[in-house]
Order: C-alpha cells, then sequence, then structure tokens
C-alpha cells in the first residue's frame, strides 16, 4: 500500500508546531499503525531528518501509551482498539491520513504526538488506590466477592489510562477515566471502605484539570477497553451521596 | 453551596431543575390542548388557575408560587449551563485536523444554541400571550380572552412559524436532555438503559406534536 501522511509536528511545548506532509510507499496491510510510523521514521533517520515523536510501549493494546487521533477518531476508525492494534488494512491503498496528537488543556503537547498525561496521575494519587496495612497478607477467602460484582469491577478495571476518552471528548471531559478507576476500587469490599472519600477527592482532582460531561458518549465510542458510561453515572451518584457522607475528612 | 461549586454538582443541579422544567413543559402543553374542547375551555382552564387550592389560600397564590419556582429552576439551570460552559471552554483545545464525532447527536451538540433560543422565544411568548405589550401581542389583545388572544397572535403567518419553530427546536433540546438526565443524576443501570431512550423519544414527541398542532389548528381554521 502507498500512503499520505499528514502528520503534526512540533519541536516542543512552546513551538507553534504545524502538519507536515510524508510519503509512505510499500506498506504491508499487516503492519499496525506504529509499524507504519516505525517505517517511516527509519527512512527519515537515513535522511538526516528528525523521527516523528510518538508513544508506546506494549504495542499490544495494555498500556495504554500509544493513543493518537487519526482522521479524526482517537486510536483511529476501528472500534475497541488501542492505536498499536490498529492494522493499516483498516484503510484503503492511497488514502490520506492525518495525525494528531491528544488535544486538551491538560494535555500539553511535549513533541509531535506525544502529549503530558501527568494530570491523569493527579487523579489517582487523590484516591485511585486502597488503604491497607502492608505486611502478611489476608486468607482471601475471607472476603466473598459475588461473581457479578467480580465482573463489573473487572470492566471497570479493563481501562489502561490512554486518554482517548479525554482525546474524543468535545469538552475534554475526564469522567470516563475517573470513573473507570473509582469504581474498579469501590465496588469490591477492599476499597468499598473508602468509596465516597475516594470519589470525592477524585472528582475534586478532576475538575482541576477537565472539563465537565455533557453526556455525547463519545469517550464510550473511542475507548479502546469499551468502559460503559453507566460508571460515570455511578460516580456521579457517589459524588452526590459522599457530599451528604463524608464529614470535612475529604 | 460547596457541591454546587463543582461541575458534578452544577450537572446534578441542572438534572433537577430539568426535571421540574419538562414537568411544567408537560403540564403547560396538556393545558394548551383545552383549545380543542370548544369554545370557552382555555379561558376557564386560565381562570382554574387562578384559583388553584383556594380556598386554602388566596386566589393567584399558588399560581405566583408555581412561577416563583419555575424562576428559580430557570435561572439556576441557565446559571449552571453557562458557568459549565465556560469551563469546557477552558479545558478544550481545538484540533487542527479533521474531527469525525462517532456518536455525538445533533442535540447533544446544539444544547447551548436550542436552550438560548427557546429562552429568547420563552420571553416573547410571555409578551406575546401573558403581558399583551406590542408588538409581540397581537392588536386587540384583551386580559383574560386566553383563546382569543391566542387565536389573533397565532394567524399571524410569521408568529405562527416562530411558534413552530421554536417547538421543534425546545422538542430537540428535551430529546437530549430527557435522556441526559439519568446519567447526571446517577440513574443508569443496564437494566433500564433501553427505557431511558424510549422515554426521551417519547416525551419529546409528545410535547412537540400537542404545542405544533395548534398553531397549524389555527392556520387552517380549525380552531379559533
Ligand atoms: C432557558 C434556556 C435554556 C438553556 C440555556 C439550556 C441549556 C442547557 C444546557 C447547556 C444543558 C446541558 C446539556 C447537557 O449536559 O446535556 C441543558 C440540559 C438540560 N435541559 Fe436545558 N436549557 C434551557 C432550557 C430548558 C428547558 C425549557 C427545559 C425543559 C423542558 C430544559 C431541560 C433540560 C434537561 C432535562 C436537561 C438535561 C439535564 C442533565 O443532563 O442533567 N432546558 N440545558
Ligand atoms: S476509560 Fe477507556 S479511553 Fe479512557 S483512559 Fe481508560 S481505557 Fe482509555
Ligand atoms: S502501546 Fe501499549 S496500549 Fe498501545
Amino acid at each position: 500500500m502507498n500512503i499520505t501522511l499528514r502528520a503534526w509536528r512540533q519541536a516542543g511545548p512552546s513551538d507553534e508546531g504545524g502538519f507536515e506532509t510524508y510519503q509512505v510507499s510499500d506498506v504491508s496491510s499487516d503492519m499496525s499503525f506504529l509499524e507504519m510510523l516505525d517505517v517511516l521514521n527509519e527512512r527519515l533517520t537515513l535522511e538526516g531528518l528528525e523521527p516523528i515523536a510518538f508513544d508506546s510501549d506494549c504495542r499490544e493494546g495494555i498500556c495504554g501509551a500509544c493513543g493518537v487521533m487519526i482522521n479524526g477518531r482517537a486510536h483511529g476508525p476501528q472500534a475497541a482498539t488501542a492505536t498499536c492494534q490498529l492494522h493499516m488494512r483498516s484503510f484503503e491503498d492511497g488514502d490520506t491520513i492525518t495525525v494528531e496528537p491528544w488535544r486538551a488543556a491538560a494535555f500539553a503537547v511535549i513533541r509531535d504526538l506525544v502529549v503530558d498525561r501527568s494530570a491523569f496521575d493527579r487523579i489517582i494519587e487523590a484516591g485511585g488506590f486502597i488503604t491497607v496495612a502492608t505486611g502478611s497478607a489476608p486468607e482471601a477467602n475471607l472476603t466473598p466477592v459475588p461473581k457479578e460484582t467480580a465482573e463489573t469491577a473487572f470492566d471497570a478495571a479493563a481501562c489502561i489510562g490512554c486518554g482517548a476518552c479525554v482525546a474524543a471528548c468535545p469538552n475534554s471531559a475526564a469522567q470516563l477515566f475517573t470513573a473507570a478507576k473509582a469504581s474498579h476500587l469501590s465496588l469490591l469490599p477492599q476499597g468499598g471502605a473508602e468509596r465516597y472519600v475516594r470519589t470525592e477527592r477524585m472528582v475534586d482532582t478532576m475538575e482541576r484539570f477537565f472539563g465537565s460531561c455533557t453526556n455525547h458518549g463519545e469517550c464510550e465510542a473511542a475507548c479502546p477497553k469499551q468502559i460503559s458510561i453507566d460508571f460515570i453515572a455511578m460516580m456521579n451518584r457517589d459524588y452526590v451521596k459522599a457530599k451528604v457522607k463524608n464529614r470535612g475528612n475529604a | 453551596m460547596e457541591f454546587y461549586r463543582s461541575a458534578v454538582g452544577k450537572k446534578w443541579v441542572m438534572g433537577v431543575t430539568g426535571i421540574a422544567l419538562l414537568g411544567f413543559v408537560l403540564a403547560h402543553m396538556i393545558g394548551n390542548l383545552k383549545v380543542y374542547l370548544g369554545e370557552g375551555q382555555l379561558d376557564s382552564y386560565a381562570h382554574f388557575l387562578r384559583e388553584l387550592l383556594y380556598p386554602l389560600l388566596p386566589k393567584t397564590v399558588t399560581l405566583w408560587l408555581m412561577r416563583t419556582g419555575l424562576v428559580i429552576a430557570f435561572l439556576l439551570h441557565i446559571h449552571a449551563a453557562a458557568s459549565l460552559t465556560l469551563l469546557n471552554r477552558r479545558a478544550n483545545t481545538a484540533y487542527r485536523g479533521p474531527r469525525d464525532l462517532a456518536v455525538a447527536s445533533y442535540a447533544s451538540r446544539t444544547m447551548r444554541w436550542s436552550g438560548v433560543i427557546v429562552a429568547v422565544f420563552l420571553l416573547w411568548h410571555l409578551a406575546d400571550l401573558t403581558w399583551g405589550v406590542t408588538p409581540m401581542a397581537p392588536e386587540g389583545w384583551t386580559a383574560g380572552a386566553v383563546e382569543a388572544n391566542l387565536a389573533a397572535s397565532l394567524s399571524r403567518g410569521g408568529v405562527a412559524v416562530l411558534y413552530i419553530v421554536a417547538n421543534l427546536l425546545l422538542g430537540i433540546h428535551i430529546y437530549h436532555g430527557a435522556w441526559s438526565l439519568f446519567q447526571s443524576l446517577g440513574l443508569a443501570h443496564p437494566s433500564y438503559n433501553r427505557w431511558r431512550r424510549w422515554f426521551a423519544q417519547a416525551f419529546s414527541a409528545v410535547i412537540v406534536i400537542g404545542n405544533v398542532s395548534i398553531p397549524i389548528a389555527v392556520w387552517t381554521g380549525w380552531v379559533g
């Protein structure tokens, strides 16, 4: 396949940036999108040019490093697929493909397609953990978890923190990420103890960086892990309850 | 107050005030349909509203209580909408390349516009049929002659079109709103999520058909 790639190039956070057009020839349809970028980058390096900076790590859809905006869709055209698992067969020979970094005020562009997602770390630090004494592990079977609860918690725990939900949201809201990270803990007995304190802290931190949800549903459509917006409703309800239950300890 | 300072809290308030406004819009539409029951029915309904809960409360007190509640709901709804819109403007950075929205509906993308236009229409509508302020109100507007005023107002072609367009926009607004409010209030569950969509579709369809039928009925000479 031959592809025309319009890629966002930006030397650093304070650089203006702009699109550059590249011809990428002899692309195999079995290559992943990132492998196509690798091929282009090798050529750019040989030509003495700067390769296009992008993030990736696992390349199997589990680390969340690789997200970019492809033809106006977060992680590209295929549903439930991270950029590293998107294959070039999703495109036609001769296509022009536009790649851009995630855009949100809280996601500053570091270079080319790489953005700073550390606002997510601030949300996790606020409550995305359980407070337990370390040491000898308690007997696991002492804490029964109904299968259905475990399944729901696991659906939320599938979040890889990629940021596609924010990138796809016209409001740059981080509700889906925050809801997934709060509920996968809050649904289980170990995390349930701190449910309301966690929700209040995580939501308040989220709102320092991100926009407000208007229920477009774009996040759910973009999420490579198909996390449901039902978790957002659960978080909203817990936040209201938290305001009644928490007594100034949040 | 601290709750309202948060965006999730503001959305909750929008949901609750949205329910109050939906209740009003439904009751108002049902009241409007009285025009089809024949001469004098609408006028006596208007009269009934002024005597609601009388003699428990003095005349028009109940009406004013409801009006006060609605005004408060409206102001909160608009204040929350405006402040969240500003928050979202600050949080968002535009894409430079194409944007291909996957599922956001026309209704959800235009909430601000449909809301603002409905609000402006509402003022126009009050000046027309409640306060009798020209040029919004028709010539010969008379306090208490509800049905005659209505027929006179809507027999002006441009005004009939305005009422129809405004009610379509209202329908679009509540089509998203009546689904979205469950999400904002935290009421989503796989067991009834499908039902939320139906509810929003049915609710907005009933409101639009009921209200839009009236200018059409006046225009075809069926009423008035
Ligand atoms: C006065 C002008 C109005 C403005 C500026 C306005 C604006 C908005 C905005 C921006 C939203 C948020 C969109 C979203 O998050 O989905 C919204 C939601 C909503 N609006 Fe309005 N609106 C107005 C009037 C009305 C009226 C008359 C009704 C009632 C029939 C109504 C019912 C709703 C409902 C039910 C929601 C959903 C609330 C939620 O998601 O929690 N609005 N409105
Ligand atoms: S919720 Fe989905 S889209 Fe958002 S960060 Fe997690 S995996 Fe990515
Ligand atoms: S590189 Fe790890 S999810 Fe794509």
